[in-house]
């Protein structure tokens, strides 16, 4: 019965989305204020009823409702509740549907949380965001409706791919469509700035905190991905340009190039339409990384239920989406040209170079993406594209940036002069190398990678902090919520290099043949196995390692891999046992049983400052949160005359 | 107003280049090769276990076989490795691993954890054979006859459509040797 009800809310979400997409839009364009009255109680309706739709699959998931066809094919009866419930979003069509209950749920925020903005121009907001929804609920409906009936159901389902079942699958996905369905909200504060009938200036300053927020949650979504692929996947890997994380990491390299032309679109008026460009570009490839991973036009390991029906739909969905607004900008940008000159030497010229970089990088990583259709588009006939050649492009384009970071923050608006915008950092310099140099020394490690690595990390910290110690003392009321949040970012973005520096340098890796009761040593560790042992599952067996760690004459911990054999599906799954640290990662993986003897084959790394890859990802993104949540974007009409002066004064 | 246009030109073309690569998609993924139909190109590759052991195209003929390249980089090779032990167990010719620029120590380190399914393996860590077979991306599988003609060809992971149809071919395969 629920499958019925979850459909029928679907149907019913549509309408509401429709009407969303019309009437308010109809009329901000007339000036009728009934018709743009419409658009807050049309949002909260159409969430409510894709929450009934997402509640209805997930309770025919929780029940075990095998005729359900989706839930069918990805749960079965020995799978705990906590995955029955991930299972939801384990697939194609249930991932849809929680993307659009997001999408739903951005509406139902920016509903709610945009008293200080015209009316006409939320209505407008309001009504993007709803073609946008038509255009889903639309895709879902004909091509992957998640509540088909098989009749009659099979006693059993199947399972859910052994991958997926894991914490870090539980969130990697919510958060991931969090950023890239926010970036919808960007877009359509792009576009409803563009059809307005006026030339508002002020919808980069509405814009920023939705757009911040949605990037931050972006960088949580893809710091998530990296780390389950660490320790379900990889062999310690932690990035494999994959074209799905391309996929991903493309709207959030535009993402990032975005939150910075805003700043300055915002503050000084400069490059207004290329802050449109942006909004536009980062939703735009949030749409063709959802086509890549389930057109089928690229292989990847998020095997999603190919299908090119599906690809076409999205194809002409976003033609129409990134098409339409393209267009609108052609005819409407001239307009909104009035950008205000400035120096070489002035921080619109270093957020101008943070652009270039970024958007270079985000279109080098989509060419890399893309090559293989070019190629075969060209009839160039076929070539051996092998592992990923991103790496060295990528360290090349991103090399100035980390060089430049801690130079933008200290530079005046318009104008400046080089020496004093150099001279406060001269500090940060000397320290970040003196510093680097003694830590590596104190490492022992004097690998290239590493020393370059230690002192981008400190000089991006350092920058971080001289500006944020500087901007404290000027000013009386101390760092502004959104001057923490890029000081937040800018030494996030420093422990994030340090990390991949260090655990490219210095990762350690051995493989050994063990017997229950030998130890085996490995970079000052001694790791002792005591036994392996069977143990069960709710849906698996599993030989299980039971491993105690030494370091000196201390035991620090006892470490426990498995091999894990699924029932259903016959899977194998190597479960890695992890020992977390801040300076180093254990990681013991069970290889194969060797003969009779008990003596197994086992996988030891050890892996310098890997934690720092996520945790500076984790810092940038709360950098971005904490940014959002300044008060400065949610002022009051009224108090808005006087904010541009303000901020002027603590920028 | 020219200058406006430019996104949208480069869009229209990202989108020529979409609607292309949608179509010839499922090509790429059957037959993609034009060298199906022709004869397996010259090669000799040592083994991945047992470097010395070099195996050549010739050594392979007479009996018709599966070639089925991968390397411990791809995760897609993961993600079709239960339909390749499949493959190893039900299919009745021989299941040969092409292992593609690839480590020696990673090969082996993914076999141990993941099962060797193949029958015997060729390693190429140059890429060199694979650039005279064709080799599109990781994991790819090619179907041979017993006279080293390539008769068909898969692109991207086998799933349970892609290992029924496998399964029929070299049925076919089986009956016309006979």
């Amino acid at each position: 019965m629920s499958a019925e009800l979850g459909q029928i809310s679907l149907i019913l979400a549509l309408v509401l989305a429709a009407l969303l997409s019309v009437l308010p839009l109809v009329g901000a364009q007339r000036g009728n204020e009934a018709l743009m009255k419409l658009a807050p109680s049309l949002a909260i309706g159409q969430f409510v009823f894709l929450a009934g739709a997402f509640a209805a699959l997930a309770v025919a998931f929780l029940r075990h409702d095998f005729t359900v066809s989706y839930v069918a094919m990805h749960s079965n009866l020995l799978l705990p509740w906590y995955y029955r419930l991930s299972a939801v979003w384990g697939s194609h069509e249930g991932s849809l549907l929680l993307w659009m209950l997001l999408l739903g749920g951005w509406m139902l925020a920016v509903a709610a949380f945009s008293r200080s903005v015209p009316r006409p121009f939320t209505a407008r907001v309001l009504s993007v965001m709803g073609m946008i929804s038509v255009g889903f609920l639309l895709f879902i409906l004909f091509t992957s409706n998640p509540f088909e009936r098989i009749l009659p159901g099979p006693i059993d389902g199947r399972d859910l791919n052994p991958l997926l079942q894991d914490v870090g699958m539980i969130f990697h996905p919510p958060l991931l469509y969090m950023g890239y369905v926010g970036f919808a909200v960007a877009f359509a504060f792009a576009i409803a700035g563009l059809i307005g009938g006026k030339v508002e200036r002020n919808w980069v300053r509405w814009s920023r905190p939705w757009t911040l927020a949605a990037w931050s949650f972006l960088t949580f979504g893809i710091a998530l991905g990296s780390w389950w692929a660490y320790y379900e996947l990889g062999w310690g890997g932690w990035w494999f340009w994959d074209p799905v994380e391309n996929a991903s990491f493309i709207p959030w390299l535009i993402g990032t190039a975005l939150i910075h032309s805003q700043a300055v679109t915002e503050k000084r008026g400069a490059f207004p339409a290329w802050t449109v460009l942006l909004s536009i570009a980062a939703f735009s490839m949030s749409l063709l990384g959802t086509f890549l991973v389930r057109s089928g036009v690229l292989t990847s390991v998020h095997a999603f239920a190919n299908d090119p029906e599906r690809g076409l739909f999205i194809l002409v969905f976003m033609g129409i989406v990134t098409g339409g607004a393209l267009t609108l900008y052609a005819l409407r940008a001239p307009r909104i040209m009035t950008g205000e000159g400035f120096d070489w030497v002035s921080r619109e010229s270093a957020l101008l170079l943070n652009n270039v970089f970024f958007t270079v990088s985000a279109a080098m990583v989509l060419l890399g993406t893309l090559y293989p259709l070019i190629i075969d588009f060209m009839g160039w006939g076929q070539i051996s594209v092998g592992p990923p050649y991103f790496g060295a492009m990528f360290i090349l384009l991103m090399t100035p940036v980390v060089l430049l970071v801690p130079l933008g923050p200290l530079t005046r608006w318009k104008r400046d002069g080089f020496m004093r915008v150099v001279r406060p950092l001269a500090t940060a310099a000397i320290v970040s190398i003196v510093a680097a140099l003694l830590v590596c020394a104190w490492l022992e490690s004097w690998s290239l990678r590493a020393v370059t690595g230690w002192i981008g990390g400190f000089w991006l910290i350092g920058g971080a902090a001289t500006f944020g110690l500087r901007t404290a003392r000027a000013s009386r009321s101390g760092l502004a919520r959104h001057q923490w949040g890029m000081v937040l970012a800018h030494a996030g973005a420093g422990v994030f290099l340090i990390g991949a520096a260090m655990v490219e340098a210095h990762t350690f890796e051995r493989d050994v043949r063990i017997a229950p009761g030998e130890t085996v040593e490995a970079a000052g560790y001694r790791f002792t196995l005591h036994e392996v042992v069977e143990v069960k599952g709710p849906n698996w067996r599993a030989d299980e390692a039971r491993f105690s760690i030494h370091r000196g004459d201390r035991e620090i911990t006892r470490m426990a891999p498995q091999k894990r054999h699924y029932h259903r599906g016959g899977q194998t799954m190597t479960q890695v046992a992890l020992k977390p640290g801040v300076f180093r990662d254990l990681y013991v993986a069970m290889g194969e049983e060797l003969g009779e003897s008990g003596a197994w084959s086992i996988r030891v790394h050890i892996k310098p400052f890997v934690r720092w890859i996520w945790g500076g990802a984790v810092l940038i993104g709360l950098g971005g949160l904490i940014a959002a949540s300044d008060r400065r974007y949610r002022g009051k009409r009224k108090a808005r005359e006087s904010a541009p002066a303000a901020a002027e004064a603590t920028a | 107003m020219i200058r406006m246009l430019i996104p949208l030109g480069v869009f229209l073309a990202l989108v020529a280049l979409l609607v292309a690569s949608l179509q010839t998609g499922d090509e790429r993924k059957v037959v993609q090769s034009p060298l199906v139909g022709k004869p397996v190109p010259q090669f000799s590759l040592p083994g991945l276990h047992d470097p010395d052991t070099i195996t050549s195209r010739a050594d392979l003929l007479g009996e018709p076989f599966i070639l089925n390249v991968w390397g411990s980089w791809c995760w897609a090779c993961r993600v079709e490795h239960p339909f390749v032990e499949r493959l190893g167990r039900e299919a009745p010719i021989d299941l040969i691993g092409f292992n593609w620029k690839d480590e020696r120590e990673d090969a082996l380190e993914w076999i141990g954890r993941f099962g060797d399914a193949w029958d015997r393996h060729v390693v190429d860590f140059k890429g060199k054979v694979a650039i005279d077979l064709g080799v599109y991306g990781a994991p790819e599988t090619f179907l041979v006859d017993h006279e080293g003609i390539i008769r068909h060809k898969h692109v991207g992971p086998i799933d349970a459509t892609v290992f029924a149809d496998l399964m029929q071919r070299i049925m076919e395969l089986e009956a016309q040797a006979q």
